[in-house]
């Protein structure tokens, strides 16, 4: 865990820069840890406050730490019209999670999103950025079985 | 300097020969292609495409296969087109693995088309329709949809050869100042949702003092329900590319941005593809084709701020910071990235732009309707039968849209509201089936056009609930700068979700009302503007559910949770059954003495299992609003 120093020296010099800078952190850690906010404020010539701001106004990056695979349940209207609702109360269900939360075995974190523009299959979520459309309670266990 | 324009001519020739070359001898034996964008994707596109790959292989056949985009057929995917010498060019639609062994064997192997599930001709024929026999071809017309799913988009050779950056060779010829005339005269507006001018935008960009000058592509596609955009930048990134360069070229930019959110990863790695190759062939870069205008293109990840789509704060987000809106003026055109002047198009205006300049602003003003010229991109979603995209000339009405276009509403099911333009949008109802589509009509109408989202709503779909939905959605999405919309919409909120949940007085829908008109009036942007909308037209067009809800506590549409019970109708129930008591998560289900199967109210979380669950030949569970204890045998006449 030691390259998010690397990568914010790459964007170090870019306006705008610390934006890139986590995106490419949390492309290889999942989530944007502490240390690393601390380090990109640091570099980018913010407050830590400053850095803290900017990640955690846009709702796609994390500062929590997340589990191997991020499933994120689309909740616009669309979704929910079509069941959307219904699927996240099954999710939370089978795995015994509640929404923002991580299982116990740091296999899967559920969250909510908003539109992922797939509405022509809802309702949608999506792992690990993967959409999948049209997705019922019933369809859950076996569409999580191929994420080991 | 005329050296220079016959020059870049030239080197254009060079390049489209190579590339038509290349392209006509793909069809020169048989050609598979499959829609790969994240629709067909996420239907199984990859694995159809994989399969069609190893079975040439296997079979030793001399078939090409190919990734295309999406054609706006969204609801048969995985699409698979094969173009065969001596056959008509064919769609299939919905292809599994059956049916793709089936196309290999007896088309690629035999001669038989398999006709009995292709979906249309691209070419008229004598053996098979094409899409425009079809109701919705009577409708469609296509302008920058027109290649989408017929070319590759990651290689610029089969955009170059379909006449691709034809229109910028023709502008590198010109004057900047005749370029936006022609933008102007076409009329062309904003296709991000207001439908402000793009030539007089472009002009502002163009007088405005400073330098070096920018031009971003918004393609911050968030609105709900929209995803033509997503679209349209995998299955022909180019377009907007051309575009982007020929602004740039007209307002005298020499940095251009994408901003594309990053939820649309293959969207993201098309357009860097795209860049990668038009930088190869001279198309972007220093001296593009060797003329002495230079213009290069970055591209910006979004991250999940349906704000940053509102100019300004998408110009704040590029600088790294929280994407927060501040006033206009100054307008980006003269202060904007940088305090630069700055150019922002979304990615459909800028898409036409290379067909107007091509085939001129009166082609494109004889299409659509005098204030709204050319034609729109729609998403259909919600519970039309035809969930895709589909192209229509402005002033298409609404109805023709869903009932023809979409072919209606799914399940029987009667239509109930059409929710267009996303957040910012309104609700209509059976009554505004036939206004004409175009920026004007619908605001008249309360709604906007917004991005072109579509979200079709039926008899089961309560207005309260969906109002809420949408204002969920833009409360959350607030930055919180301004009191009214950070604490307008909140208070709005909480007072619709009082009302789904049977909490609400009746002196609640005249206040949402008033906080409404105080929420568009005194917010600073766009989101807050027009976040009311939702909410707005629901109590105009649909006061009645709003009524029904408050005065009795009755759901209409049978949809919010805490105003209905389910009940299973004793007449109707099948002692031998037990389905329902194995659906039900809670065990509120039992067997009453006479078998018969009944629900304890008091578990019951209404979760539908036991509804969804129920065999169709009896159809037993219902729902009941407002909750209240039912005599046996009293259902019985209702049915």
């Amino acid at each position: 865990m030691a390259n998010y120093k690397e990568i914010i020296a790459t964007y170090k010099d870019k306006p705008g820069g610390i934006i890139e800078a986590f995106h490419a952190i949390q492309k290889e850690f999942n989530y944007i840890p502490e240390e690393a906010l601390r380090e990109a404020a640091k570099a980018f010539g913010l407050s830590e406050a400053e850095a803290f701001g900017v990640a955690t106004f846009y709702s796609y990056f994390s500062v929590k730490k997340r589990g191997k695979y991020i499933i994120r349940v689309c909740t616009s209207a669309p979704c929910m019209v079509a069941g959307g609702d219904k699927l996240l109360e099954a999710l939370e269900n089978y795995l015994g999670i509640k929404l923002g939360e991580t299982t116990a075995d740091g296999r899967f974190t559920l969250e909510a999103t908003e539109c992922v523009g797939q509405c022509q299959g809802t309702p949608v979520i999506t792992i690990n950025g993967k959409p999948i459309p049209e997705v019922t309670p019933e369809r859950i266990p076996e569409i999580l079985s191929s994420y080991k | 300097m005329s050296v220079t324009r016959s020059e870049v001519a030239k080197a254009y020739e060079k390049l489209q020969t190579q590339a038509k070359k290349k392209v006509e001898s793909l069809k020169e034996k048989p050609l598979v292609t499959v829609g790969t964008a994240t629709c067909g994707r996420a239907s199984g596109a990859l694995e159809i495409f994989n399969l069609f790959q190893e079975e040439i292989k296997k079979n030793g056949l001399d078939v090409n296969v190919m990734e295309v985009g999406c054609m706006g057929h969204c609801y048969a995917e995985p699409l698979v087109t094969i173009y065969k010498p001596g056959f008509p060019s064919l769609c299939y639609g919905s292809v599994d693995e059956g049916k793709a062994q089936r196309l290999i064997n007896d088309y690629l192997i035999n001669d038989d088309p398999c006709f009995e599930f292709a979906m249309a001709a691209l070419e008229p024929n004598d053996f098979f329709p094409t899409f425009a026999d079809y109701p919705r071809g009577v409708y469609e017309y296509k302008i920058v949809m027109e290649l989408c799913g017929l070319i590759n988009p990651e290689d610029i050779d089969h955009y170059i050869a379909h006449d691709g950056y034809a229109a910028l060779v023709k502008v590198l010829n010109m004057d900047p100042d005749d370029v936006i005339e022609e933008i102007k005269n076409s009329k062309l507006r904003g296709r991000g949702g207001a439908g402000f001018p793009t030539g007089i935008k472009w002009e502002l960009c163009r007088k405005a003092p400073g330098s070096p000058k920018y031009v971003i592509c918004n393609a911050d596609e968030g609105d709900p329900g929209a995803f033509m955009d997503r679209a349209l930048l995998e299955s022909n990134p180019h377009q907007m590319l051309e575009g982007l360069i020929i602004a740039a070229y007209a307002v005298g930019a020499s940095q251009g941005y994408i901003y594309v959110r990053a939820e649309y990863p293959l969207a993201v790695t098309r357009l860097q593809t795209a860049l990668d190759q038009a930088r190869s062939k001279g198309l972007l870069g220093d001296s593009i084709l060797g003329s002495d205008f230079s213009f290069d293109v970055k591209i910006f990840q979004g991250s999940g701020a349906f704000v940053c789509g509102e100019e300004t704060a998408l110009i704040a987000s590029i600088e790294g910071k929280p994407g927060i809106p501040s006033h206009r003026p100054p307008y980006p055109a003269t202060q904007g990235l940088h305090g630069k002047p700055t150019l922002i198009n979304n990615v459909k205006t800028l898409s036409y732009v290379p067909h107007i300049i091509r085939k001129g602003a009166e082609w494109f003003k004889s299409i659509g309707t005098p204030e709204s010229p050319g034609t729109a991109v729609f998403a259909l979603a919600g519970k039309v039968k035809n969930t895709g995209l589909a192209e229509v000339p402005m002033g298409t009405t609404i109805r023709d849209l869903i009932f023809y276009v979409g072919d209606g509403i799914r399940d029987e099911k009667k239509f109930k509201a059409v929710q267009i333009g996303g957040p910012s949008g309104g609700c209509l109802p059976e009554s505004a089936l036939d206004l004409p589509i175009d920026f004007d009509s619908l605001q008249e109408a309360g709604a906007m056009m917004g991005s072109g989202g579509l979200v079709v709503l039926d008899e089961d779909d309560c207005m309260v609930e969906i109002a809420r939905f949408f204002l969920d959605f833009t409360q959350k999405e607030s930055c919180g700068k301004c009191t009214f919309c950070r604490l307008g919409t909140k208070q709005m909120l909480e007072i619709l979700t009082d009302i789904t949940k049977g909490k609400g007085n009746p002196e609640d829908i005249d206040l949402l009302w008033e906080l409404a008109e105080d929420v568009k009036a005194g917010s600073l942007c766009g989101l807050g503007k027009t976040a009311p909308n939702p909410v707005l037209t629901t109590i105009r067009y649909f006061r009645d559910e709003y009524e029904a809800h408050v005065n009795e506590g009755r759901c209409p549409a049978l949809m919010c949770k805490d105003l209905i019970m389910y009940y299973i109708i004793p007449e109707k129930c099948s002692k031998l059954c037990d389905v329902c008591i194995g659906s039900c998560p809670t065990e509120a289900i039992y067997t009453r003495p006479d078998m018969l199967k009944a629900i304890d109210q008091e578990k019951c979380v209404k979760c539908n299992s036991c509804l969804v669950a129920c065999p169709p030949q009896y159809k037993a569970v219902i729902k009941i609003s407002p909750p209240r204890p039912v005599e046996e045998g009293e259902m019985k006449q209702d049915e």
